[in-house]
């Protein structure tokens, strides 16, 4: 058998889509002109895939202090803050991050992924449980992999399923570790953070919400659903990126728990790793502040997820129950979406094409991730594009039996 | 009830279970391959599991479907689970 054998039904799969279109796997932008429009194929395309919910990309003080941390500090650390030192900026980002949430203690990570394979290895061990939600991101159960603690899934924002299987665990012994996110990336769907608080309350178990996509833009000073349902104290662990409304690299944690200090010396996916490069720490450290200053940001994006959900239901798109940055239409099949989501990238509007296992359900997503920066304009174009690509695909009625918008 | 007669009850829910996933129907024994026979990808087979700790009333870590290959791999761990509770 040839090394690569095994992954032919994959290999089968993936000619199949780029003998279809473009390659949504590995688009190949010319020039990046705003956080929302970017040149490909020599064309000006409507980004809408892009996880820069508040659109800080190009934010000029952020790219000034970028510029001034690589003149000052150098392009790169070349090691691990455990061997090689941690920058000034390292430890000022630590420092800020425990100050806007409120806690005690806050470690930063290379990437996102990289803090939830650090965080979930090592706050959980052998003969502890963790009791994950059934939609978690790929790298929640990668980070479960790379620990010893026994992981059991419950059915994707079930309280009642999550409490039942807790109980099945019955007395046996370890501690119990509840993993939640906040807007979970497919769907867009939130939480049900009040009734797993009360549950976590309830059984005596940790419990830890990933903010990665509610950063910014859940609660009221934008630190996630956790302060949006009001249950901050319940949550003894948050993790989060730098990448999606900082606009930047990078993962972290923040908790209240004692001896937090030895998860450094124990988080292999923290101490094998070049930690992140001065730029991007004084980049993410200035969005932080601005993100903080300028609330109308989290105003702008929730007003342009509403528009663009509700133009999107409005056309008899399938979308998730309520409206949220990330905006979701379910497609009946992968031939439907791949010509769906080649249509909306030749009309100018470029978004994420998701395919099963990577979606619930094992429906194909097409996937849009609204920014604070796009204008109406150009969500309505969006919406246009949709209602054009939707009618010469027979899935929208034609536009005179349309309701208008 | 004989031995076998449990294993054959415990891949007859086991078969339930697909189907209530995948969505269709499927003819199992206990040396069908999940993967090959059924092509049941990772994510399916975690759903699969969630199926069966219900009908079971069991709790089946993901760790231990590192070894599963055949219908008789997941009876068997079905089997250990519930002796063990």
């Amino acid at each position: 058998m040839a090394l690569f054998d095994r992954y032919l039904p994959q290999v089968e799969a993936y000619q199949s889509i780029r003998a279809f279109g473009a390659d949504p796997f590995s688009m190949r932008f010319d020039a990046i002109l705003s956080p929302t429009e970017a040149e490909y194929g020599g064309r000006r395309v409507i980004l809408l895939g892009t996880n820069n919910y508040l659109g800080l990309t190009f934010d000029p003080a952020c790219i000034e202090a970028s510029v001034e941390a690589t003149r000052t500090w150098g392009t790169g650390t070349t090691g691990s803050r455990i061997a090689n030192g941690s920058f000034d900026g390292h430890l000022t980002m630590e420092t800020a991050l425990a100050a806007f949430y409120g806690r005690k203690h806050a470690m930063v990570f290379t990437t996102g992924y990289q803090a939830n394979l650090g965080v979930l290895s090592s706050l959980v061990g052998r003969g502890d449980h963790l009791i994950l939600d059934a939609d978690s991101h790929a790298s929640i159960y990668d980070g479960a992999r790379l620990g010893h603690a026994e992981v059991i899934r419950f059915r994707h924002n079930d309280p009642e399923d999550l409490a039942k299987r807790l109980r099945r665990l019955g007395d046996a012994p370890g501690n119990r570790m509840i993993v939640v996110e906040g807007i979970y990336s497919m769907m867009g769907d939130v939480a049900p953070l009040r009734e797993i608080a009360a549950i976590k309350r309830e059984t005596g178990a940790y419990l830890m919400v990933d903010e990665a996509h509610s950063l910014g833009v859940l609660g009221a000073t934008g630190r996630g659903l956790a302060e949006a349902a009001g249950v901050e104290d319940d949550v003894d662990f948050i993790v989060g990126t730098f990448s999606k409304s900082l606009g930047g690299i990078g993962g972290y944690l923040v908790s209240d728990i004692a001896d937090f200090d030895v998860l450094r010396v124990v988080s292999r996916p923290y101490m094998f790793t070049a930690s992140l490069p001065p730029a991007v720490v004084a980049s993410t450290l200035k969005a932080l502040e601005r993100m903080q200053a300028e609330p109308g940001l989290r105003s702008k994006l929730a007003a342009n997820s509403q528009r663009l959900f509700d133009g999107l239901n409005a056309m008899g798109f399938t979308t998730g129950a309520t409206a949220s940055p990330i905006v979701a239409v379910a497609m009946s099949d992968t031939a439907e979406a791949l010509a769906f989501w080649n249509s909306l990238l030749a009309q100018g509007v470029y978004l994420n094409l998701a395919l099963p296992p990577a979606t619930p359900d094992s429906r194909p997503l097409l996937r849009s991730s609204v920014s604070a920066a796009h204008s109406f304009d150009q969500i309505d174009a969006v919406l246009d594009a949709f209602a054009t690509v939707g009618r010469s695909m027979n899935l929208v009625a034609p536009a005179a039996q349309r309701t208008s918008r | 009830m004989s031995q076998s007669a449990v294993t054959d009850l415990t891949v007859h829910q086991i078969q339930q279970a697909v189907e209530l996933v995948l969505g269709r129907s499927v003819t199992i024994d206990r040396d069908t391959d999940i993967a090959r026979d059924l092509a049941v990808d990772s994510l399916a087979l975690m759903n699969i599991v969630m199926e069966l700790e219900d009908a079971f009333d069991v709790s089946m870590p993901l760790d231990r479907l590192a070894t599963v290959q055949t219908i008789g791999d997941l009876a068997d761990i079905i089997s250990s689970l519930r002796q063990a509770a």
